[in-house]
C-alpha cells in the first residue's frame, strides 16, 4: 500500500452561522471572510505538516486546485508543489492535479509540471482532472457542454509536448499553437505517473484504461459510498481486459486516530463537523450546470445533484453518524485499522490519499493523528497486496542521485564546484 | 398548427411547428424552448405562414454536437430557411433566438425581409449584468422569467406536478439537455460580440420589450436601438422575460402591426 498525506487547506475561520447567512462556500463566497495576514499563518501551517508527514513515512504528499472556495486555499497547486519541492527529498509530491481544461494554453501545465518533476528529482505525481463544475465553470468560464471536449484536447496536447522531441504545430480546436516544444521536460520517463479524479462516468473507467492511468475517486462520503462506483471500475477494468493491480485505484479517505475511540470524539468532532456542515455547504445549481455531465450519466444518476437531500444530510449530522455510516474512519488505532482494512479490501485500492487535517482542525491535532497514524496503523497496513508487491507502474521514479535541499541552510557558503558533466 | 421534421444539410433534424398561411415568418425560440402551448404562435399563425423550430437539442431535434459556437448556429438558422424552402421570410427571435436572429441579420443582411427581437440576449451592459440563469434553482427561475412567477413555473412545466418524481425526473433532463445547448452561446456571459457587427443589420427592426423583465432588464432596449441602424423600441406592461406567452394578444398585436 502507498499512503498520501493530503492537505485540502480549509480556511478555519468560516463563521458558525455560516450556513445560515451564505448560500455557498463555494464561487460566491464572500471574499471578506478571508483574512490574509492570517491566511499567512494559515499557509505556513499547512506546509509545516505536509513536511511533517514526510518526516512520518508518508509515501507521498499531496495537494490539489480549487478556485473561490473555502475548503481550498490552493488556486495555484503548483505553487504548493514548489514549495515542498525544495523542503522535500523522498515522498512522492502528488498534485492531484490541474484542470486541465482551464488553462489556456494547456502547454503552461505540461512545462509546470515538469519544473516540478525536475525540481523535485523525478517525485510528481501529475493529476489531470475535470475539473469540478464550480471551479471550471462558474470561477473560469469554460461552457459546460465543451468542457470534457476541451479536456480531451489539453491532455491530448499536454501528453504530446512531454513525448515529443522535435518541435511541432498543433492544431487543436480550442488551441492553435504552430510551436510546441516543451521546455524543460519531465524526469521521469515516458512521463510522470498520472492520476485522473474522477466521479462515477464510465467515459472517464475507458480514459483512464485507455492510457493505463490510475483512477482516483475522491469523495467526502467514505468508502461504504464508494463500494459501488468502484465495483463498476474493476468490472471495467476485466471487460477491457486489463489486469487488476489495485495500484491502478486511489481512494480519498478522512482519517481521525487517538488514543481511544472516545478521545477521537472528543478531540476530532467539532473538526470533522465543521468541514461537513460549513466547508461543504456549496449552492445546488453551481455543482450541476446543464452540459457539464454528459447525458448518459445525467439519465443514469438523473435526480441525485437535484434533490436537497444530499445538502440536508449535511445540516444535521452527527459525530456518531460520521463514524458510523463511515463518511470518516475515526478511533483508535486498532479501529482505524479494521476500518480501513475493510475499505482497501474492499474497493480493491493500492493508493490512499488520508485526509488528517479536517476542517478547522488545529496543527496539534492534525499531527497527533498523523503520528499515531503512521507509528502504530500504517506499519500494519502495507502488505495488504503481497502479489503486487513490486508494481510500481503508477508510482514515482526518481533521480538516485538527487539532491537535498532541505538539509542545506539558506545562504550557506558553499565550496567552488563546477556544473556536473 | 402542426409538427413536421426537416432536415438540413449540415446533418441536423430539426422539428418545427408548422401554420397558417400568408407571407413567410420564422420564430427562433429562446433557452427554454417552445413550451407545450404556445398560443401566440396560433395568433400569428392568423395572419402569416408561421414558422417555429426547435433548435438542436430542444425536443424532438438532434444534431446537438454539431453546433458548438456562434457562427454555428446562425448558419443553422440559415439552414433552417432554406431547408424549408423560404425567400426572405420576417424573422421573430425571441431571448437567445433573438440573439441568433441577429446575428443571421448582420451575416446575410438581404436575406430577411424584417426583423422582430423580443428581449434578445447577446449584449452586456457592465452595470446592468444580467442574472446567471446557468446557477439557478428552479423556482428562481420561474422568478426571473415572469411577472407572475407562480403562473410562469406552471407554463414552463407544461403543468406537469413535479412532486410526482418521475415527472421531475423527466422535466429535468430535459431542461439540462436544453441548457446544455443553449449555454453554448450564452454562458458563462452572454455576449458573443454581435454588438460590433450590428452596424451590419439592414432590415427594419422592431425591439419589443416586457416592461417588467426582470432577466433582461428593460434598460438593454436603448442599447439595442444605438446599435442597430433602423429600429424601433417598443414596451409591453404586464409582461417580464416570458413576454410572448404572458401577454400573446398584445405581442401578436405588436407584431402584426409592424409586419402589414
Amino acid at each position: 500500500m502507498k499512503f498520501t498525506w493530503f492537505n485540502l487547506m480549509p480556511w478555519p475561520y468560516l463563521p458558525d452561522d455560516f450556513r445560515e447567512r451564505h448560500r455557498s462556500v463555494w464561487v460566491d463566497i464572500p471574499n471578506t471572510l478571508y483574512d490574509p495576514r492570517k491566511g499567512h499563518h494559515v499557509y505556513h501551517t499547512y506546509l509545516d505538516q505536509l513536511e511533517y508527514a514526510e518526516t512520518l513515512g508518508f509515501d507521498g504528499i499531496g495537494c490539489n486546485e480549487h478556485h473561490q472556495n473555502g475548503y481550498g486555499l490552493m488556486p495555484s497547486p503548483n505553487l504548493i508543489a514548489a514549495t515542498l519541492a525544495r523542503r522535500t527529498s523522498r515522498a512522492a509530491i502528488c498534485v492531484i492535479g490541474n484542470s486541465i481544461a482551464g488553462y489556456n494554453p494547456p502547454i503552461r501545465v505540461a512545462e509546470e509540471f515538469a519544473m516540478l518533476d525536475v525540481m523535485s528529482g523525478g517525485r510528481l505525481v501529475a493529476g489531470f482532472p475535470v475539473g469540478t463544475s464550480m471551479d471550471t465553470n462558474f470561477c473560469y468560464g469554460q461552457i459546460p457542454a465543451l468542457t470534457r471536449d476541451k479536456y480531451r484536447e489539453a491532455h491530448e496536447m499536454i501528453m504530446k509536448a512531454w513525448a515529443s522531441d522535435e518541435p511541432f504545430a498543433f492544431d487543436g480546436k480550442y488551441n492553435q499553437l504552430r510551436w510546441v516544444n516543451c521546455w524543460p521536460k519531465p524526469i521521469q520517463k515516458p512521463h510522470p505517473p498520472i492520476y485522473i479524479p474522477g466521479g462515477g462516468s464510465i467515459e472517464t473507467w475507458d480514459f483512464c484504461l485507455d492510457y493505463d492511468y490510475n483512477y482516483s475517486y475522491l469523495s467526502f462520503f467514505g468508502y461504504l459510498r464508494g463500494k459501488s462506483l468502484l465495483d463498476g471500475y474493476w468490472e471495467r477494468v476485466a471487460k477491457r481486459g486489463k489486469d487488476d493491480s489495485p495500484y491502478r485505484a486511489a481512494f480519498a479517505q478522512i482519517i481521525c486516530v487517538a488514543d481511544s475511540d472516545a478521545e477521537a470524539e472528543r478531540l476530532y468532532a467539532e473538526h470533522c463537523l465543521y468541514f461537513f456542515n460549513r466547508c461543504l455547504h456549496v449552492f445546488p445549481p453551481f455543482a450541476d450546470p446543464p452540459g457539464y455531465r454528459t447525458m448518459a450519466t445525467v439519465k443514469y444518476g438523473a435526480l441525485s445533484q437535484l434533490t436537497r437531500a444530499r445538502q440536508k444530510i449535511l445540516e444535521n449530522l452527527t459525530w456518531k453518524q460520521l463514524v458510523d455510516e463511515r463518511f470518516i474512519i475515526a478511533g483508535s488505532p486498532e479501529t482505524v485499522r479494521q476500518q480501513l482494512e475493510e475499505c482497501i479490501k474492499g474497493l480493491r485500492i493500492g493508493h490512499l490519499f488520508c485526509l488528517f487535517h479536517n476542517g478547522n482542525m488545529p496543527d496539534w491535532k492534525t499531527r497527533h493523528s498523523s503520528k499515531l497514524f503512521a507509528e502504530k496503523v500504517m506499519p500494519r497496513l502495507r502488505d495488504l497486496w503481497p502479489d503486487y508487491k513490486h508494481d510500481e507502474r503508477w508510482w514515482i521514479h526518481p533521480m538516485d542521485d538527487r539532491l537535498r535541499p532541505e538539509e542545506q541552510r539558506p545562504g550557506a557558503e558553499k565550496k567552488h564546484e563546477e556544473w556536473p558533466r | 398548427m402542426k409538427w413536421r421534421m426537416i432536415d438540413t444539410k449540415k446533418g441536423t433534424r430539426c422539428r418545427v411547428l408548422e401554420g397558417g398561411s400568408g407571407t413567410p415568418v420564422v420564430f427562433f425560440h429562446g433557452a427554454g424552448g417552445l413550451l407545450v402551448d404556445n398560443p401566440f404562435l396560433d395568433g400569428l399563425a392568423q395572419r402569416h405562414h408561421v414558422f417555429a423550430p426547435e433548435w438542436p437539442g430542444y425536443g424532438d431535434s438532434t444534431g446537438d454536437e454539431l453546433l458548438e459556437d456562434m457562427l454555428d448556429f446562425a448558419l443553422h438558422g440559415w439552414d433552417l430557411v432554406d431547408a424549408l424552402g423560404l425567400s426572405r421570410p420576417h424573422v421573430i427571435g425571441h431571448s437567445m433566438g433573438g440573439m441568433i436572429a441577429a446575428e443571421m441579420a448582420c451575416l446575410a443582411p438581404r436575406d430577411l425581409a424584417r426583423l422582430v427581437l423580443v428581449g434578445p440576449a447577446g449584449v452586456w451592459l457592465e452595470e446592468r449584468p444580467i442574472p446567471d440563469i446557468f446557477a439557478m434553482l428552479p423556482h428562481e427561475l420561474a422568478d426571473v422569467l415572469f411577472v407572475d412567477p407562480a403562473r410562469g413555473a406552471a407554463l414552463l412545466t407544461g403543468g406537469a406536478d413535479l412532486s410526482d418524481m418521475e415527472a421531475l425526473k423527466d422535466f429535468y433532463i430535459v431542461t439540462q439537455r436544453r441548457l446544455a445547448m443553449a449555454g453554448k452561446i450564452l454562458f458563462p456571459i452572454p455576449n458573443r460580440r454581435l454588438s460590433k457587427r450590428l452596424y451590419r443589420l439592414a432590415a427594419e427592426t422592431l425591439v419589443l420589450w416586457g416592461a417588467a423583465d426582470r432577466l433582461i432588464p428593460p434598460e438593454y432596449a436603448a442599447q439595442w436601438k444605438a446599435l442597430i441602424p433602423n429600429a424601433r423600441v417598443q414596451t409591453i406592461e404586464g409582461a417580464g422575460h416570458m413576454l410572448p406567452w404572458e401577454r400573446p394578444d398584445a405581442f401578436v398585436d405588436a407584431v402584426a402591426k409592424f409586419l402589414a
